[in-house]
């Protein structure tokens, strides 16, 4: 305590800056590693956009054509490098603009921080134009969010944000600032970043017990298994979760978010779970003992039917989150907490071991699989082009090195399925929120976070349509993504239910498309259309050398459904092939 | 606690930041399940700059649980507990608005006042106020009673509620220590020492 009172006597006081709500926001931002924001200007934003005028050399803003396209794109972004997105946007329909971004990213788990004006502070509440309540529109939407009225206030929001957005399992922070703030001239401290926050607590506590617990469910069981989600990729811990499964020999299944976290190709890995997963995982979580769920929420995509879920199983279930133990399915052994932490505690104290037999039991469904539907999709003999095959030729040529973002339908499903990923954070599709449009946008930031690599977005007819207008965007900004169309000529996955579920009454999922390839030549980026087999390979080969962005149109089987396939209120062992 | 699966009356009290918004945070995690709200009291609690929500709401164990959960992740909330009505001591106040006239001129009412435990708190030649606190059939009794007699106002307010178990606030968090890992330590150790941490 002496020691504090004698530094706070002889502190000298802080110099101090002069500057201006923006300029300290910028300042900030270029702090805490921004190099990229995707926004849109103005009105109730406009003195933040003066201030960029003159940070064009350390900051790069590329605008979007839509604001909901810069929340995907942000979201791109984080997914490939790791890092928070940011965003920009104006108050009223540019900040609404924002919402199905945000509310993917939050179901995601996608840090992001998104800035968006606002009017002026005195005008607060009296209908102002382009005035909407944005902290009310978005408080279901974001893990925290804050308006700012005063300049002095920017830097510390700002900090917090950029912390809340990073940390424990992170997500979209929203921050509104009034336009008399980014105006305003204060005294400005420097930036200081934030790393506690007394109410909040991003990692839970290691419980030593539960760790023991676990290693002992896990060192005695016969059949265990592994599901693992995006908690993996978010901690990190994508080597310390390859040491845990290799050591312990247990199959493991990923959701379709935590794809990559191990390779495709890893013996152990056995597939994908849930309602278009993999036959094999899905049917032996219903046969397994000992289930140990890492970085996953029992999403009802995954689980079907739940009071027939994994009922004979000891559930041990590792996360980050509280909130989500026992939300879905029952822990017998929650094991709270980072599992970047919690892995090495777990593997220091299991037994090596192999489960052959167990395994064998796996690789036997594949077979199964393999032969009754994969074979045919991957490989077809005959007839019209499927889906399948397109990823699996796109395999062959990338070598599982390429980042396939995919948008949402029946071709993510089989992007998901088959896509070969040699390494993490090459996947970026919208899990949680189903988001059709995100495809495209999100190549755009894809790309931007993993600029040496390949970035392949995997799009439907309908989902392109959606946001088609960030065409644009790739145009202007020179933004080297290879736009693949998987075309069938509907919405694929709502008519594959119609087909299934409601007695082939395809009500309103016939959808005409424009000419995709005159579209993309219109916005100067060069493409090419294949309706024959023959030509696939030389169209893929020729998109993956174009130097620059291209479009690519597949035209491919009308009406073939994603098997495998849990019916909605089936349980995981009900999947049906056809 | 009895079964996690019959629905009962809980009262969920909630350690939160005096921040903007953070009713409405709480809010919409009850209304996105559509559960109704009964009761709620939002109010500074022994501690500076730190508030007490005491949110009343009827549902199954395992719901609230969920709930406290989803409730307790939100940044600037630092603790929540739910309890049972066995676990708690509550209190609810309510005034009544009655003509001066009929309690001047009825001893009836006079008795019936006292019988209910009722304190005058204003008089006024036309008008006098009661104050009474108590469970909700309490205070439900008296406006009954006062009914006949020109009751012209009547408010009440939220349930406030204490944890019976109140030495045991460290007990109860030793239990919560159990099943949520040492939130405790942390919580304790910044509450009074505000300048140490972010606040806004």
């Amino acid at each position: 305590m002496d020691t504090q009172e004698e530094a706070l006597a002889v502190a000298e006081p802080k110099q101090t800056t002069r500057v201006s709500g923006s300029v300290a926001l910028l300042e900030g931002l270029i702090a805490e590693g921004t190099e990229t924001i995707f926004g849109y200007p103005g009105g109730a934003i406009m003195p933040i956009y003066d201030a960029i005028y003159d940070y064009k050399e350390k900051l790069n803003h590329i605008l979007v054509r839509h604001e909901q396209g810069a929340t995907h794109a942000a979201q791109g972004f984080a997914r490939t490098s790791g890092k928070v997105g940011v965003v920009f946007a104006t108050s009223g329909p540019g900040a609404t603009n924002l919402v199905t971004g945000l509310a993917d990213a939050q179901i995601d788990s996608t840090p992001l921080v998104c800035i968006t004006g606002q009017v002026f502070a005195h005008l607060l509440g009296t209908d102002a134009f382009q005035e909407t309540d944005v902290i009310n529109i978005t408080t279901p939407v974001t893990k925290w969010n804050y308006q700012v009225t005063d300049a002095n206030e920017i830097p510390a929001a700002l900090a917090k944000a950029f912390y809340i957005a990073r940390s424990g399992r992170p997500g979209p922070v929203l921050i509104d600032i009034t336009k008399n703030a980014q105006i305003q001239l204060f005294d400005y401290e420097g930036y200081e970043p934030c790393n506690h926050i007394r109410s909040y607590r991003p990692k839970p506590i290691v419980r030593k017990t539960y760790i023991e617990q676990a290693a002992a469910l896990i060192n005695e069981a016969k059949k265990p298994f592994i599901l693992f989600g995006q908690g993996v990729l978010l901690g990190n811990a994508e080597q310390e979760f390859k040491a845990f499964v290799e050591k312990s020999g247990i199959p493991a299944a990923w959701t379709i978010l935590g794809a990559g976290a191990i390779p495709t190709d890893h013996p152990l890995n056995v597939g994908m779970l849930g309602m278009h997963g993999n036959y094999g995982p899905n049917v032996q979580t219903n046969s397994c003992d000992v289930l140990i769920a890492i970085g996953m929420r029992f999403d009802d995509r995954v689980t079907g039917r739940l009071d027939k879920y994994a009922t004979q199983a000891k559930v041990i279930h590792l996360d980050i989150d509280p909130a989500e133990i026992d939300k879905n399915v029952k822990a017998d052994v929650p094991v709270w907490g980072d599992c970047k932490e919690t892995l090495p505690l777990l593997t220091n104290l299991i037994n090596e071991k192999t489960h052959d037999s167990w395994l064998a039991e796996f690789k036997a469904f594949e077979k199964i699989e393999e032969e009754e539907l994969i074979r045919h999709e991957l490989e077809p003999a005959s007839g019209e082009i499927t889906m399948g095959e397109v990823i699996n030729q796109l395999n062959i040529l990338t070598k599982g090195e390429a980042v396939i973002v995919s948008d949402v339908g029946q071709h993510q499903m089989v992007a998901c399925r088959y896509g070969k990923l040699n390494t993490t954070r090459l996947s970026v599709t919208s899990g949680g929120l189903g988001t059709m449009g995100f495809g495209l946008p999100a190549a755009i930031g894809a790309k931007i976070g993993a600029p040496h690599r390949q970035v392949i977005a995997v799009i439907g007819d309908g989902g392109f349509q959606m946001t088609l207008q960030e065409l644009g965007t790739i145009m202007q900004f020179g933004v080297n993504v290879k736009i693949l169309i998987l075309n069938n000529q509907f919405l694929g996955m709502v008519r594959q239910w119609q087909q299934l579920f409601n007695d082939k009454r395809y009500s309103f999922v016939d959808i005409t498309s424009p000419d995709f390839v005159k579209l993309a030549e219109s916005y100067y980026i060069s493409g090419q259309k294949v309706t024959a087999r023959e030509t696939l390979v030389q169209a893929l080969e020729t998109m993956l050398n174009h130097d620059g962005s291209y479009l690519l149109e597949v035209m491919v089987s009308k009406e073939h459904n994603v098997f495998p396939m849990v019916p909605q209120g089936c349980s995981v062992s009900e999947i049906r092939l056809k | 606690m009895s079964n996690s699966t019959e629905q009962q009356e809980f009262t969920i009290t909630v350690y939160t930041e005096n921040q903007i918004g953070i009713l409405n945070r709480i809010a919409i995690i009850f209304s996105r399940r559509k559960i109704n709200i009964e009761s709620l009291n939002v109010s500074p609690s022994e501690i500076e700059h730190i508030h007490r929500f005491n949110i009343l709401i009827t549902e199954t164990e395992e719901v609230v649980r969920k709930l406290a959960r989803q409730i307790e992740k939100q940044v600037e909330v630092l603790k929540v507990y739910y309890n049972t009505n066995e676990d708690i001591i509550w209190q609810e106040l309510a005034l009544y608005k009655v003509p001066t006239e009929t309690i001047v001129e009825k001893v009836v009412v006079e008795r019936l006042l006292r019988e209910n435990g009722a304190r005058a708190v204003v008089i006024r030649k036309d008008y006098t106020v009661f104050e009474t606190t108590g469970h909700r059939q309490e205070t439900d009794n008296l406006i009954k009673v006062l009914q006949p007699y020109g009751l012209i106002e009547f408010v009440r307010s939220a349930r406030v509620a204490i944890i019976k178990d109140s030495e045991g606030f460290n007990s109860k968090l030793r239990e919560f220590e159990r099943m949520e890992p040492g939130q405790e330590v942390i919580e304790n150790e910044f509450l009074d020492q505000p300048k140490n941490v972010f606040t806004m």
